[in-house]
């Protein structure tokens, strides 16, 4: 079996060889580094899809690496939006900040009564390992660098719904400008995540909790519906 | 200078981090990788403690469950101390916002988290988070580090710790980004390191990256080490994967059965009993699964859903219709950096050991489940106060550039060796041979054996080196700088192994099938002063 790596030394897809049979991809890359190029760079941890470290791009779509099974003629490139350091190792820095601007982590808590349906409110949110799969399948950054993007507004969803949290509006403050109104709502991040995480329906959550706190999609705020527009200046001389 | 630099960003730095910062420490967290990357998010089934949320429990049945599976090798003010601090510990968990599983009984704050059920426990004393319970507490942390503005500095390997006068001034790192060698001067150091199981390569529940550089470093700069021989052995990993799956499949009500169909153990006995119960079926030709089919669709999917993933994508089955081939491996190490009452390194003032990298003698011969995230969390945050205790009394005065210009050289000499055999097939035979030798049945021919053969290895690895000569971002430069702590770590291991002449907890000696009183003593080692890197 063959599969192709994209190395970033001669920004072109090397081509190795695998034995035959069923390997996760992480497997595969360790073995081409053990046996047959220990050049080849890529990051590891866990083995069990929860650690997070080891996301990359099969074929144009993000996949863990060890949770993925190899397929003949497979193409492996790092993930999108992030710095390569080097073949499939990227640099997560700039994403992680997206956690900082959100502010997503309990503002004001509180003791409160939490019941199994609270649990169940945010259990899913906070199966996220921050593999950054979403933030590289996002097309909004192809065009906002700076959109707070998928990972970082599901957390700011999941705090701001906890009964623990007394000042959720400063979250939702946070979260305005290159935030929930900047996302198309094209659910390729939900597509790709790993954890089965929704952040197409958490940031639909937080528009709803935006509009609550007064706020409005600005683009719908440059649209004129308060004067009827006739497309031509009426007072333009005929 | 730092006031507080802790080295690791698992549960345990981070939580010491935090109780620096709050007492007024300027604190730094360097790490290998990133801050939610390490093996505390593989922590599944709980963390303990006794809040009788359900059921009776006391703190009392909680201490004597745990000295009980120590086997006499803990120290039990520690223990009392852990056990005691247990519910203020999920009580701040709680406040920090962990979104830990509910009962609905319409109480208030940590009185409403669920328990479960684990192994060795006389009431359902784990809190839980489903079976993600040390993801869910790692990133609640991670969330709090970044409110409280914590500094951190990813990607730098730790290479030795520089000490003057028996106190430590401050560390060596590779920047592995870049590819140098930096000093970091700090007052106070906290090792939150991790612990050595991935030694066992191939048989192991660990991250590739446990292999126990912090107590390798403790080691070398002349610090101690204890109870190196004390290796957990998970009774369920999945057979060809040895992905984890939780003590809590059991403790919620799995059994485990052979090819007959038959159980053959009671399963909520502590690890140790259980994981040996399971080897003794293997080695008589059987094969060992976990069953867990009458719990259920929905309470599997309910309390277990990561483990009906894992069973479904690394083994092929589902939990609900299929048994789960199982077998046991290598999954925590009780020993390891040997501390004080005040968690700081018996032999280096100044640093302070906290999680699995350190042996505070809570686990003794046997750790319980449930009992690993409490002491990163209970024990994090006292050695978070001790380390900016003493750092308010330190000297401020920096230590030279010996030990960096030292390192530099060294690393150095790494890339200008040329035809340097590869290690990574030592890497794998290591894993062979411990377990195979040093595992859950040890045998003193076995481990003399063992013990030739690693120091025939650790002869061979001046042969050995990099083939990779990038200077920057060289993965696997640090897998050969791991490969060369596990392999410095190894004898330590085999040689106490070989001097308990006995069986306790998880270290079970053919021949030597008993308990014995003269042995009811830890086996510290440290290097001769001469050996240490000064």
């Amino acid at each position: 079996m063959q599969i192709k790596i994209l190395r970033s030394k001669t920004n072109t897809h090397q081509l190795y060889t695998l034995p035959a049979g069923e390997i996760p991809l992480l497997n595969a890359l360790t073995y081409i580094k053990e046996t047959q190029d220990a050049t080849l760079t890529f990051s590891a941890g866990c083995r069990a899809s929860v650690c997070g470290t080891c996301a990359v791009r099969v074929n144009g779509r993000e996949e863990l690496a060890c949770a993925y099974k190899v397929k003949p003629g497979d193409i492996i490139e790092p993930l999108q939006y992030h710095p390569v350091l080097r073949d499939l190792k990227v640099d997560k820095h700039k994403a992680k900040e997206t956690l900082l601007t959100t502010t997503s982590w309990l503002q004001v808590s509180k003791e409160a009564s939490l019941t199994h349906s609270d649990e169940k409110l945010t259990e899913k949110q906070t199966d996220c390992i921050l593999c950054d799969s979403c933030y590289s399948a996002c097309p909004v950054y192809a065009v906002n660098p700076d959109f707070l993007g998928p990972f970082a507004l599901t957390r700011a969803y999941r705090y701001s719904i906890d009964k623990r949290e007394s000042d959720a509006k400063s979250i939702i403050d946070n979260i305005q400008s290159n935030g929930v109104w900047d996302c198309t709502l094209c659910g390729e991040c939900t597509a790709v995540c790993p954890k089965g995480i929704d952040p197409k329906m958490d940031i639909t959550m937080l528009r709803g909790l935006s509009v609550q706190e007064g706020y409005n999609d600005p683009s719908f705020m440059t649209q004129s519906f308060g004067t009827p527009d006739f497309g031509f200046d009426p007072n333009a001389g005929f | 200078m730092i006031d507080v630099l802790v080295i690791g960003s698992g549960g345990a730095g981070l939580t010491a981090a935090l109780s620096a910062k709050k007492e007024g420490a300027s604190v730094l967290v360097v790490g290998k990788t990133y801050p939610t990357n390490s093996q505390t998010s593989m922590a599944q089934g709980g963390i303990n403690a006794a809040l009788g949320n359900v059921g009776e429990d006391h703190v009392s049945s909680h201490i004597a469950d745990t000295i009980k599976s120590a086997h006499g090798l803990c120290d039990e003010d520690m223990v009392r101390q852990m056990c005691a601090d247990a519910p203020q510990t999920i009580e701040w968990l709680e406040n920090l916002g962990v979104p830990f599983s509910r009962l609905d009984n319409a109480k208030k704050g940590k009185d409403t988290v669920a328990q479960r059920q684990m192994g060795g426990a006389s009431a359902k004393r784990a809190c839980y988070a489903q079976d993600y319970t040390g993801l869910k507490i790692l990133h609640t942390l991670y969330d709090t580090c970044l409110k409280e503005n914590i500094n951190f500095l990813d990607e730098h390997y730790l290479l030795n710790l520089i000490v003057k006068d028996d106190t430590v001034k401050g560390v060596t790192f590779l920047d592995i980004q870049a590819g140098e060698v930096k000093q970091i001067d700090a007052k106070s150091v906290v090792m939150a390191t991790g612990g050595y199981g991935a030694l066992y390569h191939g048989y192991t529940t660990n991250a590739y990256g446990s292999t126990g550089d912090g107590v390798a470093a403790v080691l070398r700069a002349g610090g101690a080490v204890s109870d190196m021989e004390f290796i957990q052995f998970h009774p369920t990993a999945l057979k060809h994967s040895s992905i984890l799956i939780s003590e809590s499949a059991r403790g919620e009500g799995g059994y485990l059965l052979n090819e007959a169909g038959e159980r053959f153990i009671d399963e909520l006995k502590p690890r140790d009993e259980v994981a040996r119960a399971i080897f003794a079926q293997i080695q008589e030709g059987q094969r060992v699964f976990l069953d867990v089919r009458h719990l259920g669709a929905e309470k599997l999917m309910e309390l277990l859903p990561q483990e009906v993933a894992l069973c479904k994508m690394h083994e092929h089955v589902d939990p609900l219709t299929d048994l789960i081939p199982i077998t046991p491996v290598a999954h925590y190490t009780m020993g390891g950096i040997d501390v004080d009452y005040a968690l700081e390194v018996n032999g280096i003032k100044g640093c302070f050991a906290v999680g699995e990298c350190s042996n505070a003698k809570v686990h003794g011969a046997n750790r319980l489940g449930g009992n690993s995230l409490l002491e990163i969390i209970a024990f994090g945050r006292f050695a978070g106060e001790n380390a900016y205790k003493h750092s308010i009394y330190a000297s401020s005065k920096p230590a030279d550039t010996t030990q960096k210009e030292k390192d530099r050289r060294e690393i150095k000499a790494l890339f200008s060796q040329e035809d340097r055999s590869n290690f990574y097939p030592y890497r794998e035979s290591l894993g062979d041979l411990f377990y195979g030798k040093v595992g859950i049945v040890r045998e003193n021919k076995q481990l003399h054996v063992a013990l030739e053969e690693v120091i025939s290895m650790q002869i061979s690895q001046k042969e050995m080196g990099i083939s990779d000569k990038s200077q920057t971002n060289n993965q696997n430069l640090i897998d050969f700088l791991e490969f060369k702590n596990a392999l410095l770590l190894a004898p330590t291991i085999i040689s106490a192994a070989i001097a308990r002449d006995e069986s306790r907890g998880a270290h079970y000696k053919v021949g030597f099938e008993n308990e014995n009183d003269a042995f009811k003593q830890h086996i510290v080692l440290q290097w001769k002063k001469e050996e240490t890197c000064k």
